[in-house]
């Protein structure tokens, strides 16, 4: 943060909170995002990264908190609210309607339509067939339900759906999980492309080797709060993993309000 | 080899793979037809051809399959409707109860309210008891789907209660007297001889859907040229609008091969005062109007699930609620707007019904609720979701109703009757579930 602070951030959240019960899953939580940056969120599972990045998704609305983009307090309640945004998700999940197929999963929510007004399903597959040429080549199942899909496939085709529509803001959580070594190195060569065309991305992971290298800076969270913020070149993986299960901030890294005591 | 030219177009893993598969196997493939469509139909015509044999030769008559087309148009309807609220994992019970209501609503509407206002028999009364249905029915669905979707009470409990209400309702309406009869125009809505369009219009509408057919095949070809798609093989599209258009001009040679009862033949030519002896004049039925009526609401159903983005979000609803509100579709207003529709289509079947009866009873629709869910599940819609055609539903309507009249033509005892179509559904989910797990 101290390099670039004259610089606005793309997305700066403020004393984000939301409970789900009496369980306060976020707790008085910031992070922000530089345009062409990518920012690992760490933490166990069960931190709170999942539930932060979903507020600014808009699948979640928070108690308590701001949330800037570009400088500007915006309202996110809903997920189109943040797609407006240029707000991009790719859920854990993957969040794809198992019974439709490629395109329709590509553009569910924005569909292409003919000028009648109809669903134009045949420049649908067109796109989709550019988009998933680049990301993985030997795809050629666009007929059948993404159901019938391996798990890679299934995560190209949620990746592919947060870069067609020109994202701004691109949130990943657990964006490998599902992915062999070789699919692996392909996304992260994927991250590092969008990175480099000045898209800010939000990397979440409970795996420090899967993010660290790949990410500018790192946030851990531990029990809903930050435990601290530190710049990938200034700490090692030791240091960051002391963070993640000890909540010990290391003297490079930026104590947050979860920090333990020293 | 024709085959080989089609297969082209094809990637080289799909070419690989064909030459590995049987012959039936590549038919199969290339014609692109849902074997489990197949299989209903299959079973639909060992159905008719056992009753058949049962019965006589008294099932395959254009006379019963006139007929049983007719029987049929009401819970088809329905059905199209059914199919959307199941896709949903939803559950529509009170289908049969908002039909009586709105039936009874129309029949007061035309019997006893306009004819004070702008005399008997206007030309315009069934317009306006039609269009009095359809928003009521429209009303009732709205109210339903508001209440599931925004107020998160299970559809199963919402439309319980309908059941219960609605039928009251329609029994308090007029206090459960019967109101007959109907506006001699809305009764043509209901079939019978003068609710038919005759042989030359029926021809007429066969060959314009032959010629549908035809276009769409070709649009569809040539859609995937103009993106460089494989295309199915020039044999496959032949075949396909050839089977499509055989069983089309069939259909009509049979309801045109039923003709005028004799009776109606005496009193038409006693009415046009015609030289000419009854057996000479053979005046055929031709499409029966409640069935064209079917038909078209299963045009619009299936442009509505398939060709439009509410058609869309209703299949990933079913598929996957969450990812429908992720991606930003406003689930809740998607899932009023099927109950919406259903409402609308009990109006039309109220219509076709009351109309058929030429009266209105508060007992008109009960258990039509089942009938509408079996022939939407044994046309192949998941009551686990995100699964389900219209075409499908239609077909299960028309298995039910084959089911019923064939056993009345066997006369078989009411009881038995019931025993039979329960066991015959629990069958035909059962191999529907066999099926879908050797699928995947």
């Amino acid at each position: 943060m101290n390099s670039v602070t004259e610089a606005q951030p793309l997305v700066d959240m403020r004393n984000i909170s939301i409970a789900f019960g009496g369980i306060q899953a976020v707790d008085d939580t910031s992070v922000d995002l530089f345009a062409g940056e990518v920012v690992a969120l760490l933490g166990h599972n069960g931190a709170g990264k999942s539930t932060l990045v979903k507020i600014l998704s808009g699948a979640y609305r928070r108690d308590k908190g701001v949330i800037h983009i570009d400088g500007k307090e915006v309202a996110i309640n809903n997920p189109r609210d943040a797609k407006a945004f240029g707000i991009e998700t790719i859920y854990q999940t993957l969040a794809l309607a198992d019974n439709v197929d490629t395109a329709g999963n590509l553009y569910l929510g924005r569909e292409l339509l003919t000028p009648w007004g109809t669903l134009d399903d045949v420049a649908m597959e067109a796109r989709a067939r550019d988009v998933m040429g680049r990301l993985n080549p030997r795809f050629q199942r666009f007929k059948e339900p993404v159901k019938a899909l391996s798990g890679g496939q299934r995560q190209s085709v949620a990746i592919a759906r947060a870069i067609l529509f020109n994202a701004r803001i691109l949130i990943m959580d657990e964006p490998t999980a599902a992915l062999g070594p070789e699919e692996t190195a392909h996304v992260s060569e994927l991250i590092l492309q969008l990175k480099s065309e000045g898209i800010g991305i939000f990397l979440v992971s409970h795996d420090i080797h899967d993010v660290f290298d790949l990410a500018d800076r790192v946030t851990v969270m531990k029990n809903g709060q930050v435990v601290g913020h530190a710049r990938t070149e200034d700490v090692n993986k030791d240091e960051v993993l002391g963070m993640i299960i000890l909540g010990k901030c290391p003297p490079a890294a930026i104590p947050g309000p979860g920090a333990l005591a020293s | 080899m024709t085959d080989d030219k089609g297969l082209q177009a094809a990637p080289e893993g799909d070419r690989a793979r064909a030459s590995q598969m049987s012959i039936l196997a590549r038919f199969f493939k290339a014609t692109e037809l849902d074997t489990r469509m197949l299989g209903m139909i299959g079973a639909l015509l060992l159905i008719w051809i056992l009753f058949d044999i049962f019965s006589g030769g008294l099932f395959l008559t254009p006379r019963n399959l006139w007929n049983l087309s007719v029987q049929t148009a009401s819970v088809a309807v329905m059905a199209t409707g059914m199919v959307l609220v199941i896709v949903t994992r939803n559950i529509d019970l009170s289908v049969g109860s908002i039909l009586g209501f709105v039936g009874m609503i129309m029949a007061v509407t035309q019997a006893e309210i306009l004819p004070a206002l702008i005399g008997f028999d206007n030309p315009v009364t069934w317009v306006i008891a039609l269009a009095v249905g359809v928003a009521v029915g429209a009303a009732i669905g709205a109210l339903h789907g508001y209440v599931i979707a925004y107020l998160g009470v299970p559809a199963f409990i919402v439309t319980l209660g309908g059941l219960l209400v609605w039928r009251g309702a329609a029994w308090w309406v007029t206090s459960g007297r019967t109101v007959s009869p109907m506006d001699s125009t809305f009764r043509l809505m209901g079939g019978g001889p003068t609710g038919s369009i005759g042989a030359t219009a029926s021809w007429a509408v066969g060959i314009v859907a032959c010629i549908a057919i035809v276009a769409m095949i070709w649009n569809a070809r040539r859609q995937r040229q103009r993106f460089k798609f494989p295309l199915r093989p020039l044999w496959a599209e032949t075949f396909l609008a050839g089977i499509g258009c055989f069983v089309i001009l069939g259909a009509v040679w049979v309801v045109n091969s039923y003709y005028w009862p004799i009776g109606i033949v005496r009193k038409y030519i006693e009415a046009n005062d015609l030289q000419i002896a009854e057996s000479d004049l053979l005046i055929a039925h031709g499409i029966a109007i409640p069935v064209l009526v079917a038909i078209a609401v299963g045009i619009v159903m299936t442009f509505i699930t398939t060709r439009t983005r509410f058609g869309r979000y209703v299949f990933a609803l079913g598929g996957n609620p969450e990812a429908t509100d992720f991606a930003g579709i406003n689930t809740r207003w998607v899932t009023m707007k099927i109950f919406i529709i259903m409402g609308i289509l009990c109006a039309i079947a109220a219509a076709i019904s009351t109309a058929r009866l030429n009266a209105a009873t508060n007992a008109q629709g009960t258990l039509d609720e089942l009938l509408t869910i079996a022939a939407a599940v044994i046309g192949g819609t998941s009551l686990a979701g995100g699964v389900g055609t219209i075409v499908g539903a239609m077909i299960g309507a028309v298995v039910m109703q084959s089911l019923q009249s064939g056993m009345v033509l066997l006369g078989l005892d009411t009881p038995l009757q019931a025993i039979v179509v329960g066991i015959v559904l629990v069958i035909a989910v059962w191999l529907d579930s066999l099926y879908r797990r050797t699928q995947h």
